[in-house]
Parts: structure tokens; C-alpha cells; sequence
């Protein structure tokens, strides 16, 4: 099949005619036809995200106050004023927690999977496993904690979550931190090693600073998922109604959890405590992905 | 080609090179390394067979062909750089001032510190000049002033007077050719004994092409060289032995790179002995 193009037309001048005009009528269309496509696409996704941080805030913006964000939650849902103290302090060290042990591990598994194990069984068995557990519902991870940990302490505490939100937020750290170290090119590895570099060093000193901003953000990604989780929260921290901070002893509660006990009353002092707090999770998810982007900076990489 | 060979481009190169030739005395006898009948394997496959040859010490080895002829291979069987290549194997001896580098008790690593190398796509860290250089100093504990080492290395490397102002500035902000001389400067900063070149201009205009083949000059000094190049003028300018592989089909119609001939460059580039270095360096083949 041959594609006959129409002769390019000439202007008055005699020069190649360049103007747009000048372009077959389909071609005009189709590339119109494409822009309008594009901005309608981002319009449509712009349009639900500011919705939701409109509602949000404007709803949120009138319980917000300092005592709302110190004071005890009422024991009565009924009760109006309050606050969510114990809400914040539990989100913020059980999601602490749940980092701490989930991204160090979920970084060395990455490094396992891209430097030493590559094609091993075992490590096409580990990314498997990793990828069936991203898949793995949180409700799910919620039960297996208190099947496994609560009934083992016989008790339902802050650590207890942070486990539940550890399992859930590993995979994501796992994959997304391999894709990440994949990206580092190969020159860089072999370069080091010319040198006279060991594996490890190589590994500690060019491959991870070169992929450190990646990982922060695939890191950051699975914490702010995991702040909002509410299932796993519910089932093995139980509540609370003043700040614990001690993740080992006693029971916990969690902004995610709290939206949903208050949303789900018929109260309009709690359905006000309920947006309040969705507020306070959105502004705290926010301010990690602030300070996570700074520190990654500080090691990123510097191009001029 | 032969006649095109073009020696007079840059006088200070082509004239030592002439020299050699002229004289047909090797000044340099001493060989830093030397290959017995080396082949390398990729799983099953025999990518280079049975190569022999030395690497003299203070001068510059060549190592031309035309594609997939397996110079790039037995250059990095050199110091091991195929070592991490799944199925990747050596056989025969490749020794270092007589020391068979594949005996068993040999670690890759100490290897690769007397033996450095310079990649075809400039590849610096990214992370400052500064630490690009003094990287392989401090993962070798090299104690002491490393300030210094750094601007010896970037001086030998006839980058410092580019680089000197912006040490702290990262190394992905230079040009190509800065980009390859830093290279060198953080492979001659841990003080090898060889350095081995892997096409280290095929990425480089005209210009920092030069630069770099007046250095290669200048650190014949202090270093042994091996080059591998596709540009044959570049083999006559550089090198002062030329060894030129070729790929072969054997009985079972599978290839396999062969060593051809090593000689002087003078010799083998105006009076060589094999018929298909002939052929290929006249350009009608390959």
C-alpha cells in the first residue's frame, strides 16, 4: 500500500509555504482533536482532587482550633467540642513506628533484589510474594495481626497497628525502591568497581545515593497510605478517648479510625469532629511528604 | 587506509611513533602483563580464542578490529571486569608482573586497584568533581592530604586548571570531554599501574578527542596503557604496539574473536605481516 502525500503547496513569495494553514485539513483536526483530549483528561482528574480538598477544608476549617487539636476526644459522641489529641498523638506514633521498621527493610529487600539476588529463585519467589501481598486487602493484614500478635499479648495496642501498617506499607516500599535502584545506571556500578570498590561499598556509597530521591517518594507514598488506613487500625488498637503514647501498653486510636466512628453517627457534633480530623490527617500526610522532600534534597543529586 | 594514516595531525604523538618505527629497537622490554593463550567464554559460547600476547610496560597497546572481534572482551579480562557477567569465564593465564590474575587465591579487588579503567560513555559519579576523584582515594583508605591527591590526579589529567574554581560543582555539569578526563583523573587518582581505555573517544568530538590522546602521552610517564579503539588513526597516533583482532567462523559456523596480529604500530600499520591486518587497515574489509 503506497501513502500519497499531497504536493507540498508553494506561497506567493515562491518559498515552501510554512504555514499552519497549509497542513492537510485531517491533520489540523486530528491534532486539535488530540490537545482537546489532553486538557479535558487533566481537567477530569484535577476536578475530584479539588473537590475533595475544598470540602474538606471548609468543613474542616470550623472545629479546626488549637484546643481541637489538645483536647481529649468526649466519651459521648453526642458531646459537642472535644478535640482530637489522642487521635493525632496515635496516628503519629503508630505510623512512626510502622516507618521505621518497614522502610529500612523494605530498602535492604530492594537492595537484596536488584544487586544480589537479580534472577534467583529466590528472589523472583520474594518479588512475587511482594507483589501478592501489595494485593493483600488491609482488613486482611488487620486480622492477621490480631490473630498473630494481639491474642498472642492478649492485648490491643499502638504497636499492634503499627505492625498491621508495617506489613501493609513493606511491599510497596520493596517495589517501589528496586524500581528505583534499576534506574541507577549500570556505568556507575561498573565504574566503582574498576576502582577497586567492594560490592557493599559501591552499593552504600554510589547506588543508593543515586536513587535515594526515588525511594524517598515510593517511601512516602506507602506512609501516606498507610496513615489513612482505618480497618487495620480499628480491629487491633482498639480506642481511646485521651493520648496514649506508649505503643506497647494500652490501646491506641488513629485519625483514620476516628473519622469513621465519628462520621458514622447521626450527631452533628461528631460528623463536625469527623471532618476536623480528616483536616488534621491531610495537613500531617502533607507535612511528611514536606519533610521527606527536604531530606531527600539535601542528598539528591545535583546537576548543576 | 594505510596511506591515509594520517601522522602528521599532531606532530608530538606522530613523531614518537614514527620513532619506533624507525628505530625497530623495543626501547621498553619489560612486559607488565602478559596473555598465554587466553580465551573468554559467555556460558558455552567461546566469545575471543586463544590470544597471546604482552602489554609493555610505559607504552601504549592498541587493540583494533572491527566489531564483535572481542577486543572489548580481552580487555576487560584484563582486570576482571567480567567477573559479575553471569557464565562469564577465562581461560589460559593472564598474568600481572607474573602472577596468574584467575588463580584461585587472587581477589578481583586488589586487581582492580593496580589495574584501573576508563569506560567508552563517560560515566563520573554524580556527585561534585571534587568526590569524584577523591572516591576511589577514600574507599582505598588513602590517608593523608586529599586535597592534594586530588589536584595531582586532576592535574595529570589536564583537567585542573578547568576545574580548579568549581570542585564543589557537580561533575554532570561538565562537557563530554571534561566528563572523560575527570574519568581518568578518578582512575589515576588511586595510582594503577595499567590503564585500560575502552573506546574512551568514540563518545568525544575532534577537539577533546585530542585532549585526551595528548594525555594518553603524557601519562605513558607514569602508566601502561591499553587502548581499545575503532579509529585505526587513532592506533597509529596513540599506541606504540597494535594488536588487531578479527572474527572468525569456525567449522560449526559459530564466530569467535581472534588475535591476528600484534607488532609495532610503525610495523603494522605499514608493513603488515598478515594478509587480513592488510585488508582491514587498507580498508577493505571490516
Amino acid at each position: 500500500m503506497t501513502v500519497t502525500a499531497p504536493p507540498a503547496t508553494r506561497s506567493a513569495a515562491g518559498g515552501p509555504d510554512l504555514t499552519r494553514a497549509s497542513l492537510a485539513g485531517r491533520r489540523r483536526f486530528t491534532n486539535h482533536l488530540a490537545t482537546a483530549a489532553i486538557w479535558g483528561a487533566l481537567l477530569l482528574a484535577v476536578i475530584p482532587l479539588a473537590l475533595v480538598a475544598y470540602t474538606v477544608l471548609s468543613k474542616g476549617a470550623g472545629v479546626m482550633s488549637l484546643s481541637f487539636l489538645t483536647e481529649d476526644i468526649p466519651n459521648s459522641y453526642r458531646r459537642e467540642g472535644g478535640g482530637m489529641a489522642p487521635a493525632i498523638v496515635g496516628t503519629l506514633v503508630i505510623t512512626g513506628a510502622a516507618a521505621l521498621m518497614a522502610i529500612p527493610l523494605g530498602v535492604f529487600g530492594a537492595v537484596y533484589l536488584n544487586e544480589y539476588g537479580k534472577q534467583k529463585p529466590l528472589a523472583r519467589l520474594i518479588r512475587l510474594m511482594a507483589d501478592v501481598m501489595t494485593g493483600v486487602p488491609s482488613i486482611v493484614m488487620g486480622l492477621f495481626v490480631y490473630i498473630s500478635w494481639v491474642l498472642l499479648v492478649g492485648e490491643q495496642t499502638g504497636f499492634a497497628g503499627a505492625l498491621a501498617l508495617a506489613c501493609l506499607m513493606l511491599p510497596v516500599v520493596i517495589r517501589s525502591s528496586e524500581e528505583m535502584l534499576r534506574l541507577v545506571p549500570d556505568e556507575l556500578r561498573q565504574a566503582s568497581m574498576a576502582l577497586g570498590a567492594r560490592k557493599w561499598k559501591t552499593t552504600l556509597t554510589v547506588v543508593l545515593p543515586a536513587a535515594i530521591s526515588g525511594i524517598t517518594s515510593g517511601s512516602l507514598l506507602a506512609v501516606a497510605r498507610a496513615a489513612g488506613e482505618t480497618a487495620p487500625i480499628i480491629i487491633v488498637t482498639g480506642i481511646v478517648f485521651s493520648p496514649n503514647w506508649n505503643l506497647f501498653e494500652g490501646s491506641n486510636t488513629a485519625l483514620p479510625a476516628q473519622i469513621f466512628r465519628n462520621a458514622s453517627t447521626s450527631f452533628p457534633a461528631a460528623q463536625d469532629r469527623a471532618w476536623g480530623a480528616a483536616l488534621t490527617l491531610i495537613v500531617i500526610v502533607l507535612g511528611f511528604t514536606v519533610i521527606a522532600r527536604f531530606i531527600s534534597s539535601r542528598f539528591a543529586i545535583k546537576e548543576r | 587506509m594505510a596511506n591515509d594514516t594520517d601522522l602528521t595531525i599532531r606532530p608530538s604523538v606522530a613523531v614518537h611513533a614514527a620513532g619506533i618505527t624507525t628505530s625497530g629497537v623495543d626501547t621498553a622490554t619489560a612486559s607488565v602483563m602478559q596473555l598465554r593463550d587466553v580465551s573468554v567464554y559467555y556460558g558455552s559460547y567461546e566469545a575471543v580464542r586463544g590470544t597471546t600476547m604482552p602489554i609493555q610496560q610505559n607504552q601504549v597497546t592498541a587493540m583494533i578490529g572491527p566489531s564483535g572481534c572481542g577486543k572489548s572482551t580481552v580487555l576487560r579480562a584484563l582486570n576482571r571486569m567480567n567477573d559479575p557477567i553471569p557464565g562469564a569465564r577465562v581461560s589460559g593465564e593472564v598474568s600481572f608482573h607474573g602472577q596468574d590474575l584467575y588463580a584461585r587465591d587472587v581477589d578481583p579487588i586488589q586487581v582492580r586497584r593496580r589495574i584501573g579503567m576508563v569506560f567508552q560513555k563517560p560515566n563520573p559519579f554524580p556527585k561534585s568533581i571534587y568526590d569524584n576523584v577523591a572516591y576511589g582515594l577514600r574507599i582505598n583508605g588513602i590517608k593523608g592530604r586529599l586535597d592534594d591527591h586530588v589536584e595531582e590526579a586532576l592535574t595529570q589529567a589536564a583537567l585542573w586548571d578547568e576545574v580548579k574554581d568549581k570542585l564543589r560543582k557537580s561533575a554532570l555539569a561538565l562537557s563530554g570531554g571534561q566528563q572523560q578526563r575527570l574519568c581518568i583523573a578518578r582512575t589515576i587518582a588511586v595510582k594503577p599501574e595499567v590503564i585500560l581505555m575502552d573506546e574512551p573517544c568514540s563518545a568525544l568530538d575532534p577537539i577533546a578527542t585530542a585532549k585526551i590522546e595528548d594525555l594518553m602521552f603524557e601519562l605513558t610517564n607514569d602508566y601502561t596503557i591499553v587502548i581499545v579503539t575503532h579509529n585505526m588513526q587513532q592506533a597509529a597516533r596513540v599506541s606504540h604496539y597494535t594488536a588487531f583482532f578479527t572474527a572468525e567462523v569456525d567449522e560449526k559456523q559459530v564466530r569467535h574473536g581472534r588475535l591476528v596480529e600484534y607488532s609495532q604500530t610503525g610495523k603494522l600499520f605499514t608493513n603488515p605481516a598478515d594478509k587480513r591486518t592488510e585488508d582491514y587497515i587498507t580498508g577493505r574489509f571490516g
